[in-house]
């Protein structure tokens, strides 16, 4: 009994925040699941009932509130259309970590978040096998996608097409790199993230050449430690932490000026999610999360700062040149509201035409782990998707979030239409000198 | 508490998936858009097509289970609320099928879980206008829109839902399709049961296809916003623009809490001193358009305008409807809980409304910001509150009944849009006769004698 007191003493620190939730239903026009379910439970407003009720006791069921709340994408386009302004997002985190640390968690996740995520070199280690292995169970599903699929029926992957794991993850083909600012150049950390360390490695390779054509003095670290979206998104709060402060003490003291990274996940967590759980830790450790956090641009938006502005040429229907769409990450265009950088840095590309997909900011549906557990409604979401971007015509699509890749690759791949998938950097690096780009190669 | 085997039959009947019975689920669908105590239902139901609709309302008759059906939800006066005791909500939101547009006899077909504003945009891809435009259009239901009579932006110009209303089929408490009304202009058969079915909230009949006209869209218009020092020369211009035969298809109203509500939200330099400020729109032929926004330009300037900013180009128009669009949100933020009435006075009687609205506030110490249609004298008083706090909700409830009371006072109705529902069923013999009321039930008793339909909603005390 104790234990629930202390549950509905943590809950009732979100209750101003619920009461400012008018109901009036406004998220249901945006929110990418309810438009494939139509139930309260799937919407913003809906959860945030079930955690008021859960808070005021009107709900005994902390396992079912919590099993709602997860089956969000955390995409964010219900706070930014709330018309009163809920942190719709931010009181999801809070109530799954408050939640998450009352129940515990499943031993399934213990061993994800608690060792496999805290030690990078378990992880270096199963990734080379994962990648030594994966051609015994896969086979290649789309050649310009690069996506393979499940040779039998297999539980976890089901017919999920996917990227293989690179056989070494990006900072173990580099190692540490420390190399000063060159003139009119600022000293940037590199973050990665984890998907372009282990997957997307190109993305990395190309970040780091714009980075150093521009005069930027790269920092990267010796190993690659998850920014804990994960973990707290699954209510692992303590997990979280400690993945915060390892990347903490791995960037401070290196006399960075900017930490970038390529992935929007990363950014926002960084930027929006670590600041608004530092609230629970004490000060001195606060001042150091909110130092990192200011420091943090994405890498679209820290590329795009030094370009001109390009005019824009109208978009014509029938033209000679590749056509290039762009999709906008949740956690880009909604929680950081950055949509025109990784544009401009599109158009900068003189080799593409331009054209813009119907909402390009709807939600893909993968939402992280959301697509682990929810595979089917993601897939439904991510189709949807899926016939936008074929509708533009486009040969090529970009993004700016490897997580959005790995999901726009499988739904593409399987519509059997041949569509490129790319982050934004990637055009842009095309445009650099040849010898700028074989610097890393 | 529903039993176990009447649970199976739904399952048979709809598909498991879309029978939810789980506690948890069902606290989802406990509340609507009204500032209310929540009522979980006991079963919630997802039918999928309107056969299944048909046998869900005659299983609830058979076994005298009260059924809420429920659009999406948006309903402020607490009509989408079920039954205290064994309440079933039928969801709607799956017959959502736009069964036809026809171009050449100006109407549509559709299932009542189409969205509001999805249809408006399918007409107008058919080159036609569906006017009633809710301030919930983006995601309320036509069905929900029909049942409660919504209102919108247009009502002076363009009518409310009921206007729009050709014919409604329904399922009577047996699953007996009723059909209703016709798909012509003009229908004399029968009682004007389609009518009936219009603001009837639920408690006559469950809708299974509604007729809807189209009229020709507008090929022009123009909107102006335009600032007066007080709400009287506000209220003044809106009479003497109507007395000089120009019905603007919007004319929308902003009093002085809300100005400076929107201008500390949006920070778009509006006047924060204006006592009212008014988005007038006209629509029409181009050269109609031209000449009314000529005419309403000098009746303003005849008024004493302090300001008038007028739309030249599509750009512009969203910028002068910004204010009234931010209206809302604005005042939303100020304080946790936002009550939106919608008492209605004569147009004529606006300022005097205004007045008494301002004077409940602050003889009961509240903040209220006031908007709304001043075209058609549907206001709405917006009481911002934290219900949490006890003793300032009993002042709220207070001047709720109180803002009846002047609107009342003043020839006015206690609801212009948002229903009756739970919320004002009390205060309907305030305004209507103790026999109209009787009449009503009669009505209802007769057509479901089990009382399964909505009941508590709209029917009196």
């Amino acid at each position: 009994m104790a234990e629930l007191q202390r549950l509905l003493t943590l809950l009732s620190e979100l209750d101003d925040q619920l009461a400012g939730c008018m109901k009036c239903g406004m998220c249901q026009a945006v929110c990418p699941l309810y438009a494939e379910t139509g139930r309260e439970m799937d919407v913003a407003r809906g959860k945030l009932v079930l955690v008021e009720h859960l808070s005021s006791q009107l709900l005994n069921d902390p396992q079912g509130v919590q099993k709602r709340l997860e089956r969000c994408l955390l995409c964010g386009s219900c706070a930014k259309a709330c018309p009163s302004g809920v942190p719709v997002v931010d009181i999801f985190i809070k109530a799954r970590a408050i939640i998450g640390e009352y129940l515990g968690l499943s031993p399934t996740k213990k061993l994800i978040f608690r060792t496999l995520l805290q030690k990078p070199r378990l992880m270096d280690g199963m990734q080379r096998l994962a990648a030594a292995t994966q051609g015994l169970f896969s086979k290649q599903a789309d050649p310009i996608l690069g996506s393979s699929c499940a040779r039998l029926s297999a539980p976890v992957i089901r017919d999920r097409h996917f990227l293989p794991l690179a056989k070494t993850p990006l900072h173990r083909e580099l190692g540490e790199i420390d190399e000063p600012a060159g003139p009119g150049g600022s000293k940037v950390g590199f973050y990665p993230g984890c998907l372009v360390d282990k997957v997307f490695l190109d993305v990395g390779r190309d970040a780091l050449n714009l980075l150093r054509h521009r005069g930027h003095g790269i920092f990267l670290p010796g190993e690659q430690v998850c920014c804990g979206i994960p973990a707290l998104s699954s209510g692992d709060r303590q997990g979280f932490e400690r993945l915060v402060g390892r990347i903490l003490d791995q960037f401070e003291d290196t006399g960075i000026d900017y930490l970038i990274t390529p992935c929007a996940t990363c950014t926002a967590t960084i930027r929006t999610i670590w600041p608004l759980m530092a609230e629970y830790l004490p000060q001195p450790e606060q001042q150091r999360v909110q130092n990192l956090a200011d420091k943090t641009r994405d890498i679209t938006e820290f590329l795009a700062e030094g370009l001109e502005e390009l005019p824009r040429e109208p978009e014509s229907e029938s033209t000679d040149k590749p056509v290039i769409t762009y999709h906008d990450p949740c956690h880009l265009e909604k929680t950081l509201s950055i949509s025109q950088a990784p544009r401009r840095l599109l158009r900068a590309n003189p080799e593409y035409a331009f054209r813009e997909m119907s909402v390009p900011d709807r939600c893909c549906g993968m939402g992280g782990s959301f697509n682990l557990q929810h595979y089917d409604l993601s897939r439904q979401v991510g189709q949807k998707k899926a016939e936008d971007i074929l509708a533009t015509g486009a040969d090529t699509v970009a993004t700016a979030c490897p997580a959005c890749m790995i999901q726009l690759v499988d739904q593409l791949s399987h519509t059997g239409k041949s569509v490129r998938v790319v982050h934004a950097l990637q055009v842009y690096a095309e445009t650099l000198p040849q010898q700028s780009r074989k610097e890393q190669q | 508490m529903v039993n176990k085997s009447l649970i199976k039959k739904f399952e048979r009947l709809l598909g498991r998936e879309n029978v939810i019975c789980e506690e948890t689920d069902r606290h989802a669908y406990s509340f609507d858009s009204a500032v209310l105590d929540p009522v979980v239902p006991e079963l919630v139901l997802q039918p999928g097509n309107r056969d299944a609709l048909a046998d869900v309302v005659r299983l609830c008759n058979e076994n005298e289970l009260p059924l809420t059906v429920r659009g999406a939800g948006t309903n402020l006066s607490g009509g989408t609320l079920p039954a205290r005791e064994k309440g079933v909500v039928v969801l709607i939101n799956s017959l959502n099928r736009i069964l036809e547009i026809n171009t050449e006899d100006l109407y549509a077909r559709v299932e009542p879980g189409v969205i509001t504003s999805q249809f408006a945009q399918a007409a107008a891809e058919n080159g036609l206008f569906y006017p009633p435009d809710p301030g919930s259009q983006t995601v309320s239901t036509l069905g929900g829109n029909v049942a409660e009579n919504a209102g919108g932006l247009r009502g002076l110009k363009y009518g409310v839902t009921k206007d729009y209303v050709l014919g409604v089929d329904f399922y009577d408490v047996d699953g007996e399709l009723i059909r209703a009304g016709a798909r012509t202009v003009k229908c004399a058969t029968g009682l004007n049961l389609a009518q009936l079915m219009v603001g009837s909230e639920g408690t006559l009949g469950v809708f299974s296809e509604i007729v809807l006209k189209l009229v020709p869209p507008p090929a022009a218009q123009q909107a102006m916003l335009a600032v007066f020092d007080s709400v009287d020369r506000a209220s003044e211009t809106v009479s003497a623009i109507i007395a000089n035969k120009i019905l603007p298809c919007t004319l929308e109203f902003l009093d002085n809490f809300t100005i400076r509500a929107v201008e500390s939200f949006r920070g778009a330099g509006l006047p924060t001193e204006a006592g009212a400020l008014l988005l007038i729109e006209v629509d029409g032929h181009p050269a109609q358009v031209e000449e009314d926004a000529r005419r309403i330009r000098e009746i303003c300037q005849e008024m004493g305008v302090t300001e008038l900013k007028v739309s030249q180009s599509a750009e512009e128009k969203e910028s002068v409807w910004q204010a009234r669009r931010d209206a809302l949100p604005a005042l939303a933020r100020l304080k946790p809980t936002t009550v939106l009435e919608d008492a209605t006075v004569p147009r004529s009687k606006l300022p005097a409304m205004i007045r008494a609205i301002n004077d409940i506030a602050s003889r009961h110490n509240l903040t209220i910001g006031t908007f709304g249609h001043a075209g058609d004298g549907n206001l709405h008083p917006t009481i911002l509150t934290d219900k949490r706090d006890t003793e300032e909700f009993k002042r709220v409830e207070r001047a709720i009944e109180e803002i009846f009371d002047a609107a009342l006072a003043l020839d006015g109705t206690l609801s212009g849009e948002h229903g009756i529902g739970v919320a004002k069923s009390k205060f309907m013999e305030k305004e209507i006769t103790r026999g109209t009321i009787l009449y009503s039930q009669r009505l209802k008793q007769a057509v479901d004698p089990k009382g399964i339909l909505n009941p508590g909603k709209i029917m009196g005390a």
